[in-house]
């Protein structure tokens, strides 16, 4: 792999609360070379946006790194003053929040707030960034454009507002791009739509992007390679295709499993049973334990690394040489 | 129903009936700036004369590309807008005045798009959820608020523990599913779901699609749902519409129109769809600009981008067609020159 843009080593996130340390991410490590899309996939809460938040420097208080480190370009970026950070985030990395309304600011119309953005951070003519304003409302595909840019963010759809978040988190030409969620107010083709302008950035400028997205199909148009995470953890990292295909990780099965069928309907959908352990509740071993329908002794006791499993890499047991032969191979999420 | 005469009624006694119903936005700059710069006053056509009926216990989904009038279509159906035109009627009765019974008013709810703005920051999930609890009186007693509350968190797949906690201190995801506890804690008899689990992981929307069928056979739930995810919508619906620029351009059941789509416009959206084979091939956008709702294009709004458009379709509006159980409002298939 070429050296890369973005790399996440032994990230640690935790939470001082009333109720105690809370660890959010667990040793997270994930790294992304120039042009790559790294899709992050993973259940409701398992810390998907707070690896985004602590990439822009961004952890929602009282949160904080309590271990690890991250590099941009080879530089550590997680132990900048404030300042400096702000102008790496927007100029460097470009942010797409899960939530559209806290990026969008009320009370300035939706041209005058990408009108701003350049002009905080290219150097471009005044004239220029109105047209180049307009020109990114389309590219996002907001109709008539021209006539709506003085709109306020309200008079939007909610889909047209995640697209007003997406033209100006792109508007600056970063290198990195966090998208939390990008596609998930938008129709099927505006998404088709949304996601081509993303891959021509990365195709055109060797933009990097971590697309967080629930869609798996979205992630099997989009990404290169895929992590899986549950509980703060990553437990499963691989090429898109094998994720998709030949799930590792019991999770990672379940998870694909659960994804509905457009070609039958069928009384009940798939889903795994329980729920993910409070962060407060992590239990021992393997975090996805109660859960998994293979687990065994010794997935309660020691905890699983990634290692090598069938076609990537993934943190269970059932992979590792000594665990066998009380492991059984794990069932496909297609059969 | 959409054409008074043939009306097309789905079995069963409806909940909810929309007849006509439009809603119109004034988006004109303000007066002071128009008269400054010779701005006209422009108006919006969110929805235009959109008719429907949901039979209880049934799901009626609406689908259509971002900006086509689906969540004004749910504001007007729980009363959060008055509409500009038409009527809306609770069981059989006027909306307006079925609200104004708390009786009435309790047995509808509806969950937001947007779990982030529609969740009160200074108040604790717990509160949150019990809100429509208390408001309307449901159970009186400390001990047995706080026991519903933590069963629907658990409904969920929250814990009770979690209704200590703001709604800040929660994921996307985890805050959608407050959200759909707090809908179902003033056991409603209809719910508007707009966009109820986009921001849920495929194992936990599984999850709750389960439990809202669940609820739907054991109390008879009737839905107005919405999504842009078409597995979800093929999976949860009875009826469904399809909706284009403020108008329903193909109405009927969900399984008919998923298997024999009619409507050009329902036929390029059910293409567009992303597959998992990860063949790193492109979708087909449909193709074209998304027209101005502030000026729409004349005769069928659709046509612009349409494969089978002629003369007729750019002047003239089409009409409601019949075609077995759908209705459908395209020139083409009525000429029956649309063979798919
Ligand atoms: N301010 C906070 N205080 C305490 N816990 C928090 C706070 N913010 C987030 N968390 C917890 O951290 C965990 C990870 O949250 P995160 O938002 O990263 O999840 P996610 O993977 O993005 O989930 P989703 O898919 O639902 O958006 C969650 O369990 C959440 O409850
Ligand atoms: N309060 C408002 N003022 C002005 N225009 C509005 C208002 N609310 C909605 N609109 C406009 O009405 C149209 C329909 O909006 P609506 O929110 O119903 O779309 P939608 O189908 O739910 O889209 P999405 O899938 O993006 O949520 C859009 O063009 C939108 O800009
Ligand atoms: S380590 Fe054990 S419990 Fe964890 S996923 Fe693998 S088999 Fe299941
Ligand atoms: S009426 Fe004409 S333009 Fe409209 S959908 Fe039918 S064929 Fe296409
Ligand atoms: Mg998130
Ligand atoms: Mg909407």
């Amino acid at each position: 792999m070429k050296e890369p843009l973005l790399d996440i080593q032994e990230l640690s996130v935790e939470f001082p609360t009333r109720r105690g340390l809370l660890k959010a991410l667990d040793r997270v490590s994930l790294s992304l070379a120039p042009g790559e899309v790294l899709g992050v996939v993973g259940e409701s809460g398992a810390g998907k946006s707070l690896t985004g938040a602590a990439v822009i420097g961004l952890l929602p208080p009282p949160g904080r790194i309590s271990g690890g480190q991250i590099l941009l370009q080879g530089e550590r970026i997680d132990n900048l003053p404030p300042e400096r950070m702000r102008r790496i985030r927007g100029r460097r990395i470009g942010a797409i929040f899960q939530d559209p309304l806290t990026a969008l600011n009320p009370l300035y119309s939706v041209g005058r707030q990408l009108v701003e953005t350049m002009q905080t951070h290219l150097r471009l003519p005044d004239g220029e960034t109105r047209r180049r304003a307009i020109d990114w409302l389309q590219r996002v595909g907001i109709p008539a454009a021209e006539q709506r840019i003085d709109a306020y963010p309200h008079e939007f759809s909610g889909g047209m507002r995640q697209r007003v978040v997406i033209a100006l988190a792109l508007c600056a030409e970063p290198r990195l791009v966090i998208a939390d969620e990008p596609t998930t107010a938008l129709d099927v083709s505006i998404q088709a739509q949304v996601i081509e302008v993303l891959k021509g950035l990365t195709r055109e400028h060797g933009t990097a992007v971590m697309l967080i997205t629930h869609d798996m199909g979205v992630i099997a148009e989009t990404a290169d390679r895929v992590a899986v995470m549950y509980a703060g953890r990553v437990i499963e990292v691989g090429p898109v295709r094998e994720i998709v295909q030949t799930p590792s990780h019991p999770y990672t099965v379940g998870l694909m499993g659960s994804i509905p069928s457009l070609e039958t309907r069928v009384e009940r959908l798939r889903q795994i049973d329980g729920a993910m352990p409070r962060l407060n509740a992590i239990p021992p071993g393997c975090p996805f334990n109660p859960r998994c329908p293979n687990v065994f002794e010794r997935c309660r006791v020691e905890r699983p690394e990634l290692m090598p499993a069938l076609a990537t890499q993934a943190a269970c047991w059932l992979y590792d040489a000594a665990s066998l032969p009380a492991a059984s191979p794990v069932p496909s999420a297609h059969a | 129903m959409p054409d008074a005469g043939g009306a097309l009624q789905p079995a069963g006694e409806p909940v909810l009936e929309a007849i006509g119903v439009s809603r119109l936005f004034d988006v004109s700059r303000p007066w002071l700036q128009r008269v400054l710069s010779g701005g006209r006053r422009q108006t919006l056509r969110a929805v235009d004369e959109a008719s429907f009926a949901i039979p209880r216990g049934t799901t009626f989904s609406l689908v259509g590309e971002s900006g086509c009038g689906k969540s004004t279509v749910a504001r007007l159906a729980v009363g959060l807008y008055p509409p500009s035109g038409g009527d809306i009627r609770f069981e059989g009765r006027p909306l307006r005045t079925a609200l104004a019974e708390p009786k009435l008013r309790r047995r509808m709810n509806m969950i937001f798009q947007d779990p982030y703005a529609s969740l009160n920051p200074r108040w604790r999930v717990r509160d949150i959820v019990a809100e429509p609890i208390r408001a309307f009186g449901i159970l009186k007693s400390a001990g047995q608020i706080r026991d519903r509350v933590g069963q629907l968190l658990n409904q969920v797949g929250l814990a009770m523990s979690d209704g200590d906690r703001y709604p800040h201190e929660f994921s996307g995801g985890q805050r959608q599913r407050v959200s759909i506890a707090r809908a179902l804690s003033s056991e409603p008899d209809f719910l508007v779901c707009d966009e109820p689990t986009s921001a849920l992981d495929v194992s936990v929307q599984a999850q709750i699609l389960n439990l809202m069928k669940d609820l739907q056979q054991r109390l008879q739930l009737t839905y107005l749902f919405i999504s842009h995810n078409l597995a979800v919508v093929r999976h949860v619906s009875d009826q469904l519409g399809v909706m284009y620029l403020g108008r329903i351009v193909e109405y009927g059941p969900g399984e008919e129109i998923f298997r024999a789509p009619r409507h050009p416009y329902t036929r390029l959206l059910l293409e567009a769809i992303p597959d998992l084979k990860v063949t790193g091939s492109r979708r087909t956008p449909v193709a074209g600009e998304v027209p101005s709702p502030i000026a729409p294009p004349p005769g069928c709004p659709f046509h612009p981008r349409c494969p089978l458009a002629n003369a007729r379709c750019s002047a003239e509006k089409p009409g409601y067609t019949r075609d077995g159980a759908v209705l459908v409002a395209c020139h083409a298939v009525e000429e029956g020159r649309s063979t798919p």
